[in-house]
């Protein structure tokens, strides 16, 4: 009886089907129709994972570890993140109870994100961002208010802007440097100021600091280590950027313990616990990954210089990022959108870029450009898009 | 042999330019810190990784232990000079272990291997005996695997 004549109800969640398609699909898609292209579009690392973490995931295997872990994960790794942690970046966390184990940050983000968000709480972000932040926060029933980032200070969080955009509701702030999209890093005054409006306001912070290995001019300082911030701060990483390990799913967060027990809530009915295999390679790579770590960093710098140079030389200006493996040229002499740059730039000359829109509001007059690439192909990338700024300028 | 392959096995050259990029400074200043090096025997020069069997599958690569007795003045020095002499040899180097010297010598055929052992570095006053190993696949030189993996497609565009 039921069914036929009744109005049929939607059958996607309409906070889903609200979500907007990802600006950088778009792209993939067109790239894939194309040939020659040299693709400046890859938010990962062109290193294959190091041997030695690759044989320790083989060696797993073989030996037959292919059972769940803990919910949180295997405590050998909890205490290897946790020394690693403090040795690096002078964070102090129990490997017992703030810190859990998570399928790449990408799990990290939305079990943190979820732990922590009502219906309705704001939650600040700087952008352009990590293309997830707003879908995640809105899938979590929350609003994403983003706050632009400006070129001018090298793209650092603007605490006033940030402070301007707190309403009652606003539960956290949620910021990721070093940056994807802008490289931009956060240290000294910037940082400070940061912290004490979150601590002003009662906030909480959600730090993505999946990058924070890959700087090149200064160490990375967590802003976590600020005073009064480690109790009201989610710390979120993983060995996806660093340890060139993306393909593997694996990450963490460390918090206090109410967050992490929040956090291990959700993730022991989503998830259960992050792959074993995934498990045992981290804990390689934290254990003798260090110098193999460090000749990726010294590659990644050395091709931003020779990139970065070269964009500034063909009149694409862009500051110098200081960390992750972006670079974030502004295209305004060009009189195009961002996105006619990126398509036209495609179309014309074959080199893959991402408009700077697709990472959300103050990303428009910019692409994003990722030299985790070869250095031949940086520089025919350069030939490249030199010859296309020049056949515009000459219009 | 190929003219190309022959010139980039004695001495494959540099590209100067790239280097000069790479370590931030110029063609000049590579050029001199090259000859420095060369004067402090550090650098002796500069050869392409080859793959023999790839372009003459009748080239074959030997590694020979040699034990040797030391001379009273010139100890292990004076014998294997001389064995480094031989532009069969490609390689020499004194080792610990029990044998003395291992070499690696290079030639067109097996019985033109065989022939340099048997009739020159066996003869040679002092070298008490030789053992060969003929080379049957290469899979790793100078840190450069001889195959590459199978082509591993990455995404062309990702966040
Ligand atoms: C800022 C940022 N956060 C998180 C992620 C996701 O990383 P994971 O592979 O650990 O899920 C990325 C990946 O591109 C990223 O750029």
């Amino acid at each position: 009886m039921s069914g036929s004549k009744s109005v049929r109800k939607a059958r996607v969640a309409r906070h889903i089907s609200a979500l907007p398609p990802s600006g950088i699909r778009k792209f993939f898609d067109l790239v894939s129709t194309m040939d020659e292209v040299i693709s400046l579009g890859i938010g990962e690392p062109d290193f294959t994972t190091p041997w030695t973490i690759r044989e320790s995931g083989i060696y797993s295997i073989e030996r037959g570890h292919t059972s769940y872990t803990s919910n949180l994960g295997m405590l050998p790794l909890r205490r290897e993140i946790c020394r690693y942690l403090a040795r690096d970046y002078h964070l102090d966390y129990h490997p017992e109870n703030e810190c859990i184990v998570t399928v790449g940050v990408s799990e990290a983000l939305d079990i943190a994100i979820r732990a922590i968000t009502e219906p309705g709480d704001e939650i600040i972000y700087t952008s352009p961002s990590f293309v997830s932040y707003p879908a995640e926060i809105t899938m979590a029933h929350g609003v994403p208010v983003p706050v632009a980032t400006n070129c001018k200070n090298g793209f650092a969080p603007d605490a006033a802007a940030i402070e301007k955009a707190i309403t009652p509701k606003t539960k956290a702030v949620l910021v990721n440097f070093p940056s994807n999209p802008t490289g931009a890093t956060l240290s000294g005054k910037a940082l400070k100021e940061l912290a004490d409006v979150v601590i002003r306001h009662d906030l909480l912070l959600i730090s993505d600091e999946i990058y924070s290995e890959l700087t090149y001019d200064e160490t990375h300082v967590s802003i976590a280590t600020l005073p009064g911030m480690r109790e009201r701060t989610i710390f979120l990483h993983g060995f996806s950027k660093a340890f060139a390990m993306t393909g593997w799913r694996i990450g963490y967060a460390c918090a206090p313990s109410d967050l992490v027990d929040a956090m291990k809530k959700i993730h022991q009915y989503a998830i259960m616990s992050a792959p074993t295999v995934a498990q045992e390679a981290a804990l390689e790579a934290l254990r003798h990954g260090d110098e193999a770590r460090e000749t990726m960093r010294a590659s990644y710098q050395e091709r931003r210089d020779i990139f970065v140079g070269g964009l500034n030389q063909i009149g694409l200006d862009c500051v110098m990022p200081h960390g992750a493996f972006y670079a974030f040229p502004s295209i305004k002499r060009s009189g195009l959108s961002s996105e006619k740059f990126a398509e036209k730039l495609l179309e014309k000359e074959h080199v893959a870029v991402i408009p700077g829109s697709a990472f959300g509001p103050g990303g428009e007059g910019f692409v994003r450009c990722s030299y985790a690439t070869g250095l031949d192909e940086l520089e025919e990338a350069l030939r490249r898009i030199g010859r296309f700024v020049g056949s515009l300028a000459r219009k | 042999m190929d003219k190309l392959l022959k010139i980039l096995s004695e001495n494959a050259p540099i590209d100067l330019e790239k280097v000069a990029k790479a370590t931030k400074s110029t063609v000049k200043e590579v050029t001199k810190k090259l000859k420095d090096f060369e004067k402090s025997g550090l650098y002796h020069g500069c050869t392409a990784i080859l793959d023999d069997s790839a372009y003459d599958k009748e080239q074959v690569r030997a590694l020979i232990e040699v034990r040797i007795t030391p001379r009273r003045e010139g100890g292990f020095d004076q014998v294997a000079r001389r064995i480094a002499k031989f532009p069969e040899v490609s390689d020499l180097a004194l080792v610990s272990g029990s044998y003395d010297l291992l070499l690696t010598v290079r030639g067109s055929s097996l019985r033109e291997v065989a022939n340099f052992v048997a009739a020159k570095l066996a003869t040679i006053d002092g070298v008490l005996s030789t053992s060969t190993s003929f080379q049957l696949k290469k899979y790793k030189e100078s840190g450069h695997m001889m195959e590459d993996d199978e082509e591993y497609e990455r995404l062309k565009v990702c966040p």
